[in-house]
């Protein structure tokens, strides 16, 4: 099964209740395998093309309040439309699932995959003081397990969640599990908007406050709900780091490619081991800083210029040096590259 | 076959009866055989050269199967986001505006994403021309529907045919621009004919006429066919597309200026 | 035991597909398999290409420089992966349209003239069948019973009855195979 298509069957399964979504490689499966699935016969979950991203992101805004289990995907280009969007999602603390298959920018750039949408993914992206939880697959598997995973993030922190994944995972097949199908929900979260009872006051969807004291109330409530979300739900895996001399950073694809490389450095003699983040935000800064002391090295490997090192920067605060290795726009790095460029740092 | 020889005599002067606009590169089109991408962008150039033109000319193109229309027309081109080629024309003309200024774009790039873009420059009555080429499928992204699709047409995404109940009917944007006060020239073409090419060309003459004049938007769509997304051979879509997209996209004029109105604009410029 | 191959030709050849059978035939086997293919609007005429990886063991990278097996259906392909054999690995090539002909000689050659056997079999589909074919005959790593498993996988049902047709084919590569080196 492709990584798009484990997404679109992981969603039906996990009982998604909506999927609205506008065309884009190298995403489109996810909706053309929605629409072939005929979820709604299946589950009742609703799918819709819609008329731009930014019409999407607005109904997962609409659907989200309605305390549904709702999901939007793109590719950078979309997600770039999505970003106001987004900030409202964040702003009026809604959960709902993202997925952005990420292709290289700027602009229109190319359909190839790139992972040169972190800054945008956890540094914000749209305006405002927000974060959205990014999940990073590195396998057709995970592109299956995280939705699941996603949803469930953002409905205990009521904030709209990210896979970021990118256009070689979204293209690629591998053998994938699948959960068994579960019920939708039937749970209505108490803030939903489900229509005013007598019993309750009304509920009301908004990031508005035109009070700058109350809105100032309003993001310290953000941020203490980031610290817990960062105290709780950092995930990475590491590989071959007990011994290792040279650790590699890297997340999704680069991730994959690196743990080849790894065998390659091993086979040479060179003690190489990675450290492969899970979730971008929360990112694991505790846990680098205190693996940089027994390296003498640390390269981030990235097909970007250069955005997750300065996060692996942060972590290591000088302790040892800190590079970046990568291609861009739409060409993957090679195992044998990274190689090659770690051994003229060493 | 013919050898390059045998070739030869036949290019004589006295034998041609075509010669490829100057204003067509010698990139050879990405477009898949039996287009009609190739053949309207043709009738453009064609048009914009017989008019002596291209150096007064911006064209804006989409993103579509036609976002690498600056590699085959000679002229000045802006590439437009998804969407916003009306927009980012209304700029243009507005700041050059004895320029002629044209965009081209799909159905999915201008009745879907760009509704909003497409509606408000006609409202505004930009004096741009707008060639809508309707395939009645997202071409470029692999055959997804299309605000246009047919009802019970398929696509990547209404694999099971267009069910209106569930995703909307066929989108009518030439009729829909056509009840705007700013659109002084509406129009419904097609390439599939020779007879076909020969109207739809004498259309895109018009826009320009009118657009020196300063009469409003012209739009002119173009019922087109995508063999590739519809999954036939050119000859099969083109059949297809006069028996199905034109009982549904009908052929011919919705809005013509009046002539005394033209004649008015021009006793005005003199 | 992992086997990394690239599989490269034109657009429409079926290289796309030929991956794929190999990865679900390799999935019924148990094994691990990545499938990944060069991907966007490839026009006609366009090449195509698919790095497929089967193993006993969890796949690292799905995206290589250097392969065991290169199957190659086209001269530009010839000409770009000619050198991605790893020393010691194999490269299949399918001489129709060939003039420039694979030159290493630290890797064994093979030849199959796939697209000629199938227009004289009057089976021009089934022409990456048979490139298949030669292939599983020079590295019988899946069993045949396995690929037609892995057919119906990955055929839609309305194609089924073509199995019979595609599995000749299979044994016909088997049979027209040839070292070269
Ligand atoms: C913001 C954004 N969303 C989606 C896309 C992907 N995309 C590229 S072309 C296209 C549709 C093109 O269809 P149409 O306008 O009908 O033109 P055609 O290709 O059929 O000529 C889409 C959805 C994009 N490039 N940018």
């Amino acid at each position: 099964m492709k990584g798009n298509e484990a997404i679109a069957e992981a969603a039906i399964r996990a009982g998604a209740d909506a999927y609205f979504g506008y065309p884009i490689t190298p995403q489109s499966e996810i909706l053309e395998y929605l629409m072939a699935a005929n979820p709604h016969e299946r589950t009742g979950m609703v799918v819709l093309q819609a008329e731009s991203e930014v019409a999407a992101i607005n109904m997962v805004y609409g659907g989200a309040g309605c305390g549904k289990k709702v999901m939007t995907s793109s590719s950078s280009p979309g997600i770039s439309l999505k970003q106001e969007g987004i900030s409202y999602i964040a702003g009026a603390q809604l959960p709902c699932l993202i997925v952005n298959v990420v292709r290289g920018g700027p602009g229109l750039g190319t359909i190839q995959p790139a992972q040169s949408d972190y800054f945008q993914a956890v540094k914000g992206g749209g305006h405002g003081d927000y974060h959205l939880i990014v999940l990073a697959p590195a396998s057709v598997q995970e592109m299956a397990d995280f939705v699941e995973l996603a949803f469930d993030l953002a409905f205990k922190y009521r904030n709209p969640a990210m896979i970021l994944s990118d256009g070689a995972i979204g293209q690629m097949m591998e053998k994938v599990y699948l959960k068994p199908q579960k019920q939708r929900s039937t749970e209505v979260p108490a803030w939903a908007t489900t229509g005013k009872t007598k019993e309750r006051e009304r509920n009301i969807i908004t990031s508005l406050d035109l009070d700058p004291y109350a809105q100032e109330q309003h993001l310290l409530r953000l941020q203490e709900k980031y610290r817990e979300i960062e105290r709780n739900e950092v995930r990475f895996e590491e590989i071959m780091v007990d011994d290792a001399e040279f650790l590699l950073v890297a997340y999704g694809t680069s991730a994959r490619v690196c743990q080849k490389t790894l065998q390659l450095a091993r086979a040479e003699g060179i003690k190489a081991g990675l450290l492969r983040p899970i979730t971008l935000y929360p990112f694991p800064y505790e846990r680098i800083r205190s693996l940089a002391s027994h390296m003498k090295i640390i390269v981030s490997v990235e097909m970007s210029m250069g955005q997750m090192v300065e996060d692996v920067k942060l972590a290591v605060n000088g302790q040892v040096p800190v590079y970046h290795f990568g291609r861009m726009g739409g060409v993957i790095t090679e195992p044998e590259e990274v190689l090659e460029y770690l051994k003229t740092k060493i | 076959m013919k050898t390059a020889e045998g070739l030869k005599d036949i290019i004589k002067p006295e034998n041609l009866v075509y010669r490829k606009s100057s204003l067509i590169t010698d990139k050879p089109f990405s477009y898949c055989p039996g287009c009609g991408h190739g053949t309207t962008h043709r009738i453009i150039a064609e048009v914009i050269e017989e008019e002596n033109l291209a150096e007064n000319t911006i064209g804006v193109c989409p993103v579509g199967c036609s976002v690498l229309m600056y590699d085959f027309l000679d002229l000045d081109i802006q590439q437009a986001a998804h969407g916003r080629a009306p927009a980012v024309a209304t700029a243009i003309k507005r700041l050059m505006p004895e320029k002629f200024v044209f965009t081209y774009q799909g159905d999915g790039d201008l009745a879907a994403i760009g509704t909003s873009e497409t509606i408000h420059a006609c409202n505004r009555g930009e004096n741009i021309l707008i060639v809508f080429i309707n395939n009645g499928i997202y071409g470029m992204t692999g055959g997804q529907m299309a605000p246009t699709t047919l009802e019970g047409m398929k696509s990547s995404t209404s694999p099971y045919g267009r069910d209106v109940k569930m995703m909307g009917n066929p989108l009518k944007m030439t009729e829909l621009v056509a009840m705007l006060p700013g659109t002084c020239y509406v129009t419904r073409q097609s390439v599939h004919t020779p007879a076909a090419v020969r109207k739809a060309k004498k259309a895109i003459k018009k826009a320009v006429g009118y657009q020196k004049k300063g009469m409003g938007t012209c739009f002119i769509e173009i019922v087109s066919n995508c063999p590739s997304g519809w999954k036939m051979t050119p000859v099969e879509s083109n059949k297809w597309m006069e028996e199905n997209m034109f009982a549904y996209y009908k052929p011919g004029d919705l809005k013509v200026p009046a002539e005394s109105d033209a004649d008015a604009e021009n006793k005005n410029e003199q | 035991m992992t086997e990394e191959i690239i599989i490269a030709g034109f657009g429409g050849q079926g290289v796309l597909s030929m991956g794929k059978i190999i990865a679900y035939s390799g999935l019924m086997q148990d094994m691990e398999v990545s499938w990944m293919p060069s991907y966007g609007p490839e026009m006609r005429g366009g090449t195509a290409n698919v790095t497929v990886i089967i193993s006993s063991e969890r796949i690292s990278s799905p995206i290589l420089r250097r392969f065991d097996t290169a199957i190659i259906l086209n001269q530009q392909s010839l000409d770009k992966f000619e050198n991605s054999v790893k020393p010691g690995g194999i490269l299949i090539y399918d001489g129709n349209g060939i003039t420039r002909h694979p030159v290493r000689k630290d890797i064994t050659i093979y030849r199959i003239d796939a697209a000629e056997e199938a227009s004289r079999m009057k089976s021009q589909k089934t022409f990456n069948m048979i490139v298949l074919g030669g292939y599983l005959k020079i590295k019988p790593l899946i069993s045949i019973e396995n690929v037609v498993k892995g057919l119906k996988k990955s055929l839609p049902e309305r194609h089924h009855k073509l199995i019979p047709e595609n599995e000749a084919a299979l044994k016909r590569g088997m049979e027209i195979i040839r070292r070269l080196n």
